[in-house]
């Protein structure tokens, strides 16, 4: 079982801090194909967020029982996306995850194949920060072991 | 990148992979090796593989290690003042692998070399795709246009790796319900 960390300053520099790494985590995952980054990485940094504030503020904290439900609710929902986009493709007579195939309207190909970009690594980031998190959740439960020593 | 970095780098890339090996205490082997991580990042962006650099440097020396230190955590292995066996190589292993290292020290300057515009990966379709990504599919970067749109199925298939990877931790770990 994680406990809250003792000192006041830790928690209050993990509150000032999140909200600039998550953002950060979503600029690196919006400005993926612009630079580096992408799905992958703007997921995990997510991920390496909510997992900072589970280490700070303990297992007991209501948000993290709050988050580990959803964790543990939306596991496949990144892979959904991603396949989903797919799905549309093929809905839309054209080859599976061919982009290019949906048609929306005031949208030329290249911009059709770009936004199915952005919501494909949208898909990814989805599933890389839940499954980071629902590891470390699935971690630090209570153990056999721990629950006989206390 | 000057021949001075690369070599101080590829040292301490041998140093902390050794020290992650040899070091028997369970915390500072599990640190070395996140530092081992942030060379191997540090390397990886001087050669120019920057997504790769960004990746290895949120995964490996960070994601990683945390994993690693909540492990050590929730068992017992530092109350229980366990300590790794670091025991006697072989000499079978000792010589077979001074000899595969002298078959790829050998066999290494055959490799073209780095960045050249002559070698097969470069020849091949990489310049397809570096010409043709801005116009077909308005992404400049064109490793998010390779993974995402023209490789968009093997990274549907890495995508459902991970996601199988979180649900068999979540599945073995689960011994009650939270």
């Amino acid at each position: 079982m994680i406990l809250p960390h003792d000192s006041l300053i830790v928690q209050t520099l993990t509150r000032t801090l999140l909200p600039i790494i998550q953002l950060f985590a979503l600029y690196v995952l919006f400005f993926g194909q612009y630079g580096p980054g992408g799905g992958f990485v703007g997921g995990v940094i997510f991920g390496a967020s909510l997992i900072l504030s589970f280490l700070v503020f303990g297992a007991n904290d209501t948000s993290q029982h709050i988050l580990s439900r959803i964790a543990f609710q939306v596991d496949g929902l990144g892979l959904i996306i991603f396949a989903g986009v797919g799905g549309l493709c093929m809905i839309f007579a054209g080859q599976f995850l061919n982009y290019a195939a949906i048609p929306l309207p005031m949208l030329d190909t290249p911009d059709i194949r770009s936004l199915g970009i952005v919501f494909t690594q949208l898909g990814v980031a989805i599933d890389v920060a839940v499954t980071s998190i629902s590891i470390v959740y699935s971690l630090s439960l209570p153990t056999n072991r721990s629950h006989s020593n206390d | 990148m000057t021949i001075l970095s690369t070599t101080m780098l590829l040292v301490l890339l041998v140093l902390t992979a050794a020290g992650a090996i040899l070091i028997r205490d369970l915390i500072s082997a599990v640190l070395v090796l996140g530092s081992y991580g942030f060379v191997l990042a540090i390397t990886w962006a001087l050669i120019g593989a920057v997504d790769v650099a960004f990746m290895e440097a949120v995964v490996g020396a960070g994601l990683s290690t945390v994993f690693f230190l909540i492990t050590l955590f929730q068992t017992n292995a530092l109350t229980d003042d366990v300590e790794r066996q670091n025991p006697y190589p072989s000499w079978v292993g000792v010589l077979g692998l001074c000899l595969l290292g002298g078959i790829l020290m050998s066999t290494a300057s055959d490799l073209p070399s780095l960045g050249s515009p002559n070698s097969p990966p470069n020849v091949h379709i990489s310049p397809t795709y570096l010409t043709q990504s801005l116009i077909d599919t308005n992404t400049p970067n064109v490793v998010a246009s390779v993974l995402m749109d023209y490789r968009a199925f093997d990274t549907l298939i890495e995508t459902a790796m991970i996601f199988s990877a979180g649900i068999a931790a979540a599945l073995l770990l689960w011994r009650q319900n939270p």
